[in-house]
Formats: C-alpha cells, structure tokens, sequence
C-alpha cells in the first residue's frame, strides 16, 4: 500500500527527521492560507498523488508570491497527472501540499528496502541526490553506498555513521546524519514498511532535511497498523481494484477484454499467460483465494463486470481447498443475481469435480465447459474473437 | 523415501483444534500420513480426530516422538508457531498460513541460525499448499489424487499450478516422487536450490519440474546453481509473461521490481543454463513425457 509525501513526511516527523515546513491544501483558498501562515518569500506547490516523477508531469510549482500559489493550486486541484508510473489515465489531485523553500547547499539520495535475497532490511545511499535511482545506478553506481540490518540487533550507530562518511559528510553534519538515518531506519521498521525513499535529503544551512518522500507498507502487516491503513486514499487506486479488495479479493485490473475468475496467484498468472498465448487479452487478474463458497464466486462476478470492457468471462478453478460443486453453485447464483448474459467459459477440476460439471449441465446448459487449461483459454479467446467479427459486420 | 516425507515421518499438526486446521488434519490422515498430535494452546491433555493434542510444541515431540509439523496458525501468531517448532527439534516444518508480514519472516530466518545447519529445522512456506510424497503421505492442502507415484520431483511457488502439472503428468501416466510448495511470499524458509539440493541426492527421483513466477531471485539462483551441481534434468515453467511491472499479482512477492524479476528475464537467464523450458502452463504432461522420451532413447 502507497501513501501520500505529506503523510510519510508526519511518520518521519515522529522520530524527528527535520523536514520543511509545509500545510496540506484542498482549495486554492487554503493553499494561499498555508501560504501566509508559513510566510516568507518563495513556495512549492505539491500535488499529492501516488507517484514519483511529479516534477516532470507539472505537478510540483514554485510560487513567488501568495497569489502565483493560490493560481497554482487552482490549476492542479481537479486535475488528473500522468506520469510514467501512473499509467495512461494519471491520477487525480485532490490535495496539495504547500512547503517553504529551503537553501539546497547539497542534495543526497536515501532509499530502504526489504531485500529479498539478503532477507533484511537493506540501506542505500548516494552523494548524487535529485536523480532517480535508477538513473544514479545507470550513472554513478560506484556512488552507491550499501548496508544490511541485521533483525536481530537492529541498525548499529556504525553503520550509520559508516553512510555518513560514505556520503562525504563531516563535523557535526555527521553526528546529525548519523541520527537521521537511524530515525529513517526506525520509521521503516516500526511501521511495517517494504519501501521508504527520501530524494532529495538535503544539506540546507548545517541541517539535513527530507524534501520528498516516499513510502510503501506491507499489506500482510496492515492488522497491526490501523494507522497506516488509515492513511489509506481509494481516489488514486483504480476503482475497479478498489470493489475487489473491499469485498476480500486479490485483483489487478488489465487492459484486455476477458474476464477472468481463477484460484490462485500462480495459476490465475498462468491463465492470462495461455489467453495471451491464444491470441486473446484479459481484463483482470483474479484469486477467489481458497475454500471459496458460492456466494464469494458470486462477488467475484460482480467485481469483474465493474469493468465495461469485459465482453467474455473464463473461469478457472483447480480445486484442492475450493469444491468445484460451491464455485458451480456460485456461478449459477451469479448468472441469477447480475443477470449475466456475456459469454462464459468455465474449467473445473479437482475436488468435487463431477458434482460440479452435473450442476452447470443442469442450471446453467448454456455455458461452455472445458476440461484442460489449454481448452478454456482457447474457447475463450474464440468466443471474443466471434463478438469482435460480429461486431465489425 | 522421496525426499522430506514418507509414509513413516511422524507428524503434528500445529492449530488442530482450529476449523481449517482440522479439517486438512483428517484430509491428512485419510490420505496415509502419519499424524500422531496436535498442538493448540491452553488445549494440552484433550484429544482431536483421535490423537492427543498439546499446549507447546516441545510437549508434544517430547511424548510423540514427532520430526515434522505442519502449521495452520493465523498470520498474527505464525511466525512465533514456527520459531517454536524449531525450538522444539522439529526436523521439516511446512507452514500454510498466507500473510505472515514481512519482517516477522525476516526474524524467523535469522532466529533459525541459531542452531548448527545439521540441526536447523527445513522451513516450507509460508503461503504454500504443502508437501506430498506420493502414494505416502501428505503435509498438506492439495487434492492428494491427482498425484501418482513415480521418480519425477516438482517444486513450486503456487500450490495451484503444481496441481495442473501433477495432474497434466498422470493424465500421460507420469508419476510424481516429492512435489513441494515453497509458497508465494517475499521472505520464505527453503529457495528452490534448497530443495533441489535433496532432489540431487535422491535416488527416487530421475527429473524435476520447477514451478516459478516473477519477482525475486530465487528462480534464477536456483537455474545457476544447477547448471554447476544438478545432475539431473531441469524442467522450468515461469508464470507471469503477461504482469505489468510493479503490480502484485497476488502472491505478495509476485511483483517485478527490479532487473532479472520478470517472467521473460527470468526464462532467458535459465534456458541459457542449459534447462529446458515448459513453454506454457498447458505444456507441463508434454514436456515431462518427451524429455523421458528422449532419455529412454539416450539409454
């Protein structure tokens, strides 16, 4: 789960990371207030979205005066930014964030993350500050500078000042870099996140201070953290992400035109791999997840046909945990309450299986019914491929 | 014996009492495995499905005389159920439980070092389907009649595609000795070359189909690993072509977040190991009966 810069900025302020002072916005009005009321001469307007590379898509301004930010605010809010990792439709900005300008005397990168193949939380650090990483790593990746934590003792002062010097600080910069990456390192850890980026970090008149930043949770840990899932902001999911995971569900929504309705990551992975294979695109990604009763199967439906574009549906269940007589129930429930009449392509195998297909041949004659992964993906691509001939003609 | 498991390993069950514990527990049974306890606390001295069950882990492998355990514990509580069991001598844990956060899986895997590596437990999972040696017995979630017995071994990432190779296999008669789950989180206890390792010392199984998906280095590894030290054939299937990058698909580390994580990457790195590749999740029954095919000629 994503959060917005003003609020990993209150997360970093509570284990006292210096930052610069700023107010959140939802009107061009209050943006020039927050304006006033940090006074001084320049502001950066911020659009808040769920994404980097603000600055190159317009959505950060520097404003001279209040009313140079009160028109900033006035043309960012209601406005959808895209970026390359909003995807094509961007993401709208229903805040700002109004911050005072500080002296940039030199700017640094700080990145944490789980590293997967280390399994403990990994430190990075670079003297080129202001690039995106990707480009740091590209262009400087001798400036790279890298720790592990280990879990059982935690982030050592050592380390800490270890990046310090790594980052060519000195006197009493180090003292304070030392404590800043400890309480970043803190933050990370106390609330259970896989991603925290500060860049730039700034040296600004003898102090180090967060700019941006940018911060990513662990959605398996959200139990224990009702303060991050509060920080929760549905506007910049894309809402056919946000039915399914209301109702429990694990959804991707796709570009295609196939529905699909699978039990498990892997083989709901592999599903889309043998429509795109058939020549066919599908809609969504979807896990019913196990021991899936018809009324899950049902809701499922529901939330696949929250998308428009999706003219076929293909379901896919490989049943250990699951009954293929409660998804057949499901589906026919399904059929009842939404009053679906798209084309559907169901296979079914595993626990239950021949109670399941005696269900569909008697509620539900119409649907197609496959027997091998292989067979389902390619009745489905057939059946969009005839609606797209049908359609032209 | 296959690797891991046989029809002997005695095996308890870590949150018996509870309704999915309990309800795989007998699955368990009736498939042959040999479940001598339970364990749920506060609940020692009662009996479930027949078999004693337990307050602590210790309690049990004390009076049972148990190797392995399976654990069924929600994801708030898991992580303490596993280091338990490897606290306790526990030799293979396979734990089920999908969404243990990431960092109790972080201190799980540094509290396991604790112990000499002769000693340290094997962790399968988290968010696995389990193991089964087939015809033998089970730790586990999946439909045990869709495995045959035979010399191939699988190990994968999702419990549902080891499913639909198990099955594509016995529907060319194909056998399977050991298929394992090695489960869809980020930070898991055993890598794919950590159970190809025992595959490469087991004279039951002759070829080993590997069942992965984007994100992570551990398909890779695993493929460089082999090139070098895997005596046997490699079989690899990679699910993912079509994920967008940065999405989760699902399992919470199937996401593409760095260089070498995406499924096409990943299928380059290990065909050019010298593996062969299942080109599609249909191609499973296909690819394993011609690579016998050809070895059957070759001897």
């Amino acid at each position: 789960m994503d959060i917005h810069e003003f609020q990993a900025k209150e997360l970093l302020a509570t284990k006292g990371v210096k930052l610069p002072r700023g107010g959140i916005a939802y009107s061009p009005e209050q943006a020039r207030y927050r304006a006033s009321e940090i006074g001084g001469e320049a502001w950066v307007v911020k659009a808040q979205i769920h994404s980097g590379a603000r600055g190159k898509a317009g959505g950060i301004i520097l404003c001279r005066s209040e009313e140079d930010v009160e028109a900033a605010a006035d043309n960012l809010i209601g406005r959808r930014l895209v970026t390359h990792q909003t995807g094509p439709k961007g993401n709208l900005v229903n805040r700002l964030y109004i911050e005072e300008t500080v002296q940039i005397d030199r700017e640094l990168y700080l990145g944490i993350v789980l590293d997967r193949k280390a399994e403990r939380i990994k430190i990075i650090a670079s003297p080129s500050g202001g690039m995106e990483i990707e480009e740091i790593a590209a262009k400087e990746p001798d400036s790279l500078i890298e720790i592990t934590v280990d879990p059982g003792g935690g982030m050592q002062r050592f380390q800490a000042r270890e990046l310090a010097f790594g980052l060519g600080l000195d006197g009493s910069m180090v003292t304070k870099a030392t404590d800043t990456l400890l309480a970043c390192y803190r933050v990370f850890r106390d609330f259970d996140a896989t991603m925290l980026e500060i860049n730039p970090l700034v040296v600004s008149k003898g102090e180090l201070m967060a700019l941006d930043c940018k911060m990513s949770f662990d959605e398996n840990a959200l139990f224990r953290r009702p303060d991050i899932s509060e920080m929760r902001d549905k506007s910049q999911e894309d809402p056919r992400e946000t039915f399914a995971s209301d109702r429990g569900l694990s959804y991707v929504g796709l570009e295609g035109e196939i529905g699909c309705i699978i039990n498990g990551a892997g083989l709901a992975m592999a599903t889309l791999d043998m429509i795109k294979l058939s020549g066919g695109e599908p809609a969504n990604f979807l896990d019913i997840g196990g021991g899936a009763s018809p009324e899950r199967v049902a809701k499922s439906f529901r939330a696949v046909l929250q998308d428009k574009n999706v003219k076929v549906i293909l379901v896919n269940i490989f049943a250990g945990i699951n009954r293929c007589d409660w998804v057949a129930e499901g589906v026919v429930k399904a059929r009842e309450e939404v009053g679906l009449d798209l084309p559907l392509i169901v296979r079914l195998s595993g626990t239950k299986v021949e109670e399941g297909k005696k269900i569909l041949a008697e509620k539900a004659p119409d649907v197609v019914v496959a027997d091998t992964l292989q067979e389902a993906a390619e009745r489905a691509v057939a059946e969009w491929k005839k609606l797209g001939q049908s359609a032209a003609a | 014996m296959a690797i891991l498991l046989n029809k002997d390993t005695k095996v308890i069950v870590q949150g018996i009492t509870g309704r999915i514990g309990s309800f795989h527990a007998e699955d368990m049974m009736a498939y042959g495995t040999k479940v001598v306890g339970g364990v749920t606390p506060g609940k020692g001295g009662t009996t479930h499905l027949g078999v004693p069950v337990f307050s602590t882990v210790k309690g049990a492998v004390q009076e049972t005389g148990a190797e392995a355990s399976i654990v069924f514990v929600p994801p708030p509580f898991a992580a303490d159920s596993i280091m338990e069991a490897a606290d306790s001598g526990i030799k293979t844990c396979v734990c089920i439980t999908d969404g243990i956060p990431a960092q109790d899986m972080m201190r799980v895997k540094r509290y396991m070092r604790r112990y000499r590596a002769e000693n340290r437990m094997m962790l399968m999972g988290p968010n696995c389907a389990g193991m089964i040696t087939a015809g033998q017995a089970m730790m586990g979630i999946m439909p045990g009649h869709i495995y045959q017995p035979g010399r191939i071994g699988i190990i994968a990432r999702s419990g549902t595609l080891s499913y639909e190779a198990a099955s594509q296999m016995k529907a060319r008669g194909i056998g399977v000795s050991t298929s394992v789950g090695i489960g869809g989180d980020p930070i898991n206890g055993s890598s794919f070359r950590d159970v190809l390792e025992l595959f490469e010392e087991d004279d039951e199984t002759d070829a080993v189909v590997m069942i992965g998906e984007i994100g992570g280095p551990q398909e890779v590894d695993a493929a460089r690993w082999a090139e070098e030290n895997f005596s046997k054939p490699l079989l690899a299937y990679i699910a993912g072509l079509s994920a967008p990058k940065g999405k989760r698909m699902g399992h919470a580390g199937a996401i593409v977040s760095g260089e070498g994580e995406s499924a096409q990457e990943k299928v380059e790195i290990i065909r050019a190991c010298g593996h062969h590749i299942i080109p599609n999740p249909s191609a499973f029954g296909e690819t394993v009966e011609s690579l016998l095919n050809d070895m059957k000629k070759a001897a």
